[in-house]
């Protein structure tokens, strides 16, 4: 048994609202696999069917070998779970939030420091401290340390990175890579596209089903057509001048470029220019670039 | 000569010895739609509430729409609009009812909401679902309609907190049409947040760290200047000495 | 049990350091305590007698003069007929009426007694009974002057003593076993619904589930604090009523103490049950304050005795443990009586408790809903 998860075709419905409609993926030991999607997609929901929290209405999930259903409780002992709210107790001080959840899981912080080391030695000296008043940061750090403090096989992180800023995000994929270099399987969620690139392999998944499941380099390879980005000085009549164009395909604002691909692989960037300076826009630049994991999941998102 | 909507100069606010903003000085133009950025802390917060007429500032001068912060308060308000991605709308009121309760609080008279309220549910294709409650509707609707609700009356500056964090990427790229077609109508869009990618669609940016703004220009400049291929990184390349270990 | 302990250690560390959990535990009872004991007056100090005097003679005369001069009381209004007695007191100008009869001093001297009737308000029965041993007292030294006087034989004025409002002169400390009921069904059912539903809305609680912790240890882990503090809390209640107001115990304080613990463990699961239902804590105080304090307060008869509510209330009432809890205590507490007696009040709170438990154990699953 080689993959650390398998999913076969889950499906789970809370009353009218379908969550997933049939998902199917795997996750190879020690990856570093991201489910990257927007809000809503059904990220929370397959994360608590691999982490035995909920039970799935049609399918079987497989999780380090074991029926996620029936083995919950050799399960439970095998996963590290982050949820989306980071789970740490605000009146507690960040030292007994540590060693609270290393009791629960039956061992000391001493016994598995050598794991967190590296990850707590930045809060340390803060161990004082009630959770409730650290920064965003801080309590990422700290709630990475306690699902790490009973030594997981397989770490399942749901959007551990929302709401936290720009350097500690960076940090804590710092953090990750090293703790897939001790052999822990990293499951991670996130709604920031950008941050498919820093993972082995992601799936990417909107209202309930995967749209494609590769590494982030095939994922954009995949991607079937040129793609121009153009900007002038006036954004928002630049996005409706290239929607009337009569070869214009989809037309996004991506920050301060317009993502233009055309009906067929015909256009040229000259001729986007020509257009452009006849309708008088200036400092116009039209160049032709690689599609990024966002052009390919609003492509993925209209196809589908 | 462009038209200066937000003034600030020498600003400077603290709490006891705590100095959150510390002589700001910047200019918002009409029309423009401006990036403010920060670090949770950064005293980005402290700021926004100074220029939305919250709080006084310790000193400096401050003009927003031509009206002074310390003594014009009431007109400041009466010319902005404000959103923020978690509480703009009441989740268990319907769509109509939140039109007509912010048509109401900024005392717009009942036929002139009548028509907003049908031109704006038009124009969203949002007209079926009038009486449907907010709790149900999507996220990318939401955050469309707490846009439209929060210039129903018009306003000079639109301040938006964090405006499209979550949700899926088309429905985010409408939202962000929508602000340049505000903007493109000479209101200004003033953003505050700390999602780097939203940066990246604002016309200039300024970032703040430990209460001073320490870059403010284009995000192309900015990126230039900082040989960096992203806001983030240039947000990163500049926040990461001064934070040592928090 | 490593885990367990763990977990109880983490929950008296929520307790001790949330200011307003402690104010809820130990403040409240203190205060409602001697809120309630003090509006109830205690104290007899210039308490207005009224005076029917039907002979008004120079004996009855002496006799008022003598209560009006002891010190304890001042000579209220001057009554005309039997019919003004009730409206003295029920206006509360008067707190007591002696009366004397007919012909007082010739049945005195004729036949060598005479008798005058104190009649009181009973709704105070504190301050009545300190009247009537008062009025009594007095009434003994009159009898000592006549004497020690050259009067014929041994002449002897006995007072006779009747209540208004209260005849079975009920303890004033009925309102102990009361506020005791309400106080645990607060800290216990409140504060374990609180606690349990702040661990779903923070997000914790799907970290709990997610580890080898069992919900049984869980649910446990949330009562135990609360079963020890909310024992602490009723000795508290009974100490501080016997230091300030001189309540004792007449029954035996280890079936109390036995009784309190069931009414504890009943109050918990009753928390138990109303977490597991709500969604967030708003709905779990909504839920204990309608469905646990409301009721106790008004119709578990601390307020309005049962026997004098519509017939409804009373069947509502028969349905909420917290009325058989309040027998039990008034048995124990103020009659004195031991198991025999509210063996069947026991039964049916063990009834209420172990359903309770049944129920909650059945909604609180392994996994999220």
């Amino acid at each position: 048994m080689n993959q650390a998860i398998l999913s076969e075709d889950i499906r789970k419905s809370f009353g009218e609202v379908k969550a997933l409609q049939g998902v199917s993926l795997d996750v190879g030991r020690g990856e570093i696999f991201g489910l990257i999607g927007p809000d809503g997609a059904g990220k929370t929901t397959l994360f608590r069917i691999i982490t035995t929290l909920m039970l799935p209405d049609a399918g079987r999930m497989t999780v380090l070998g074991l029926d996620a259903v029936s083995g919950y409780k050799t399960l439970r002992r095998k996963i590290g779970y982050m949820p989306g709210r980071f789970s740490l107790y605000q009146d507690l001080s960040v030292e007994e939030n540590l060693h609270f959840y290393a009791t629960v899981f039956g061992t000391t912080v001493r016994e598995n420091y050598d794991l967190i080391a590296d990850i707590y030695s930045h809060i340390e000296p803060f161990k004082k401290r009630l959770a409730g008043q650290l920064s965003g940061g801080m309590k990422q750090k700290l709630a990475l340390s306690c699902a790490l403090i009973h030594k997981p096989e397989l770490l399942v992180l749901d959007e551990p990175t929302t709401g936290v800023d720009a350097v500690s995000r960076k940090e804590f994929w710092e953090m990750l890579k090293k703790l897939q270099q001790k052999g822990i399987t990293i499951l991670v969620s996130t709604p920031y596209m950008d941050e498919a690139t820093l993972c082995d392999r992601v799936a990417l998944i909107q209202g309930g089903r995967i749209l494609d499941v590769d590494t982030p380099r095939r994922i954009t390879e995949k991607f079937p057509h040129r793609i121009f980005q153009v900007r002038s000085d006036e954004m928002f009549r630049l996005i409706t001048d290239l929607r009337d164009f009569k070869k214009a395909g989809s037309v996004f604002a991506f920050g301060q470029y317009v993502h233009f691909t055309g009906l067929d692989d015909e256009v040229e960037c000259v001729e986007l220019d020509n257009y452009l300076d006849k309708l008088n826009h200036t400092n116009v630049l039209v160049e032709e670039i690689a599609p990024g994991i966002e052009d390919v999941f609003i492509h993925l998102m209209k196809v589908s | 000569m462009e038209e200066n909507i937000i003034s600030v100069r020498n600003l400077v606010r603290k709490f006891g010895s705590f100095t959150a903003n510390d002589n700001l000085s910047f200019d918002v133009r009409k029309g423009e739609i401006f990036g403010f950025l920060g670090a949770n802390g950064a005293g980005k917060t402290t700021a926004v509430r100074i220029l939305c007429g919250l709080s006084k500032p310790t000193s400096g001068e401050v003009k927003i729409a031509g009206f002074d912060i310390y003594r014009e308060t009431e007109k400041i308000k009466r010319n902005i609009g404000y959103m923020s991605q978690r509480f703009s709308l009441y989740e268990d009121l319907t769509v109509a009812e939140n039109i007509q309760l912010y048509g109401g609080i900024y005392g717009l008279p009942n036929r002139l909401i009548r028509e907003k309220q049908a031109e704006l549910l038009n124009r969203l294709g949002m007209t079926d679902v009038r009486n449907k409650l907010i709790a149900g509707l999507p996220l990318g609707w939401k955050q469309k309609l707490a846009f439209s609700v929060a210039i129903l009356h018009d306003p000079k500056i639109v301040f938006l907190d964090e405006p499209t964090g979550g949700v899926d990427p088309i429905a985010r790229r409408q939202f962000w049409e929508m602000i340049y077609e505000t903007a493109s109508g000479g209101t200004t869009i003033f953003v505050t947040t700390h999602y780097m990618d939203e940066a990246e669609y604002c016309d200039r940016i300024s970032i703040m760290s430990e209460g001073k703004i320490v870059a403010l220009d284009t995000p192309a400049a900015l990126k230039r200047i900082y040989q960096a291929p992203s806001v983030e990184e240039v947000f990163v390349k500049i926040a990461r000495p001064s934070k040592s270990l928090l | 049990m490593k885990r367990f302990i763990g977990f109880v250690k983490k929950e008296f560390l929520h307790i001790f350091r949330d200011y307003l959990t402690m104010i809820i535990l130990f403040g409240i009872p203190a205060v409602l305590v001697l809120l309630f004991g003090f509006v109830i007056s205690t104290e007899l100090k210039d308490a207005r007698v009224a005076f029917l005097d039907l002979s008004n003679d120079g004996t009855t005369h002496r006799i008022s003069e003598k209560i009006c001069s002891s010190g304890f009381f001042k000579r209220g209004a001057s009554l005309d007929s039997f019919d003004d007695i009730e409206s003295a007191l029920r206006s509360g100008k008067a707190r007591a009426v002696v009366v004397f009869g007919n012909d007082f001093e010739r049945n005195l001297i004729r036949e060598g007694r005479a008798t005058l009737s104190v009649i009181t308000d009973g709704s105070e029965p504190n301050v009545a009974t300190q009247t009537t041993t008062f009025i009594s007292a007095i009434v003994a030294g009159f009898n000592a002057d006549l004497a020690g006087s050259d009067s014929p034989g041994t002449l002897l004025v006995q007072p006779e003593v009747r209540m208004f409002y209260n005849p079975l002169m009920k303890s004033q400390f009925m309102f102990v076993p009361g506020l005791i009921t309400m106080i645990m069904i607060m800290i216990c059912a409140l504060m374990t619904s609180i606690t349990l539903t702040r661990e779903k809305e923070f997000g914790t609680m799907e970290a709990l589930l997610a580890s080898p912790l069992k919900p049984v240890q869980i649910i446990l882990g949330k009562v135990v604090p609360y079963f020890f503090l909310s024992l602490i809390d009723a000795i508290l209640i009974l100490l501080l009523s016997w230091w300030v107001f001189g309540l004792t115990v007449k029954g035996s304080l280890i079936l109390l103490l036995a009784e309190v613990m069931l009414y504890i463990l009943m109050s918990l699961s009753l928390g138990i049950l109303i977490s597991s239902k709500a969604k967030n804590m708003q709905q779990a105080i909504f839920g204990t304050l309608v469905g646990g304090m409301l009721p106790t307060v008004l119709l578990s008869g601390f307020i309005v005795p049962i026997d004098s509510m519509p017939e409804i209330y009373q069947w509502i009432s028969a349905v909420l443990p917290p009325r058989y809890f309040v027998v039990i205590l008034k048995n124990i507490m103020i009659k004195g009586t031991g198991f025999l007696f509210i063996w069947k009040e026991t039964l049916i709170l063990l009834l209420f408790t172990t359903g309770f438990i049944a129920l909650s154990l059945r909604s609180f699953k392994t996994r999220l809903q």
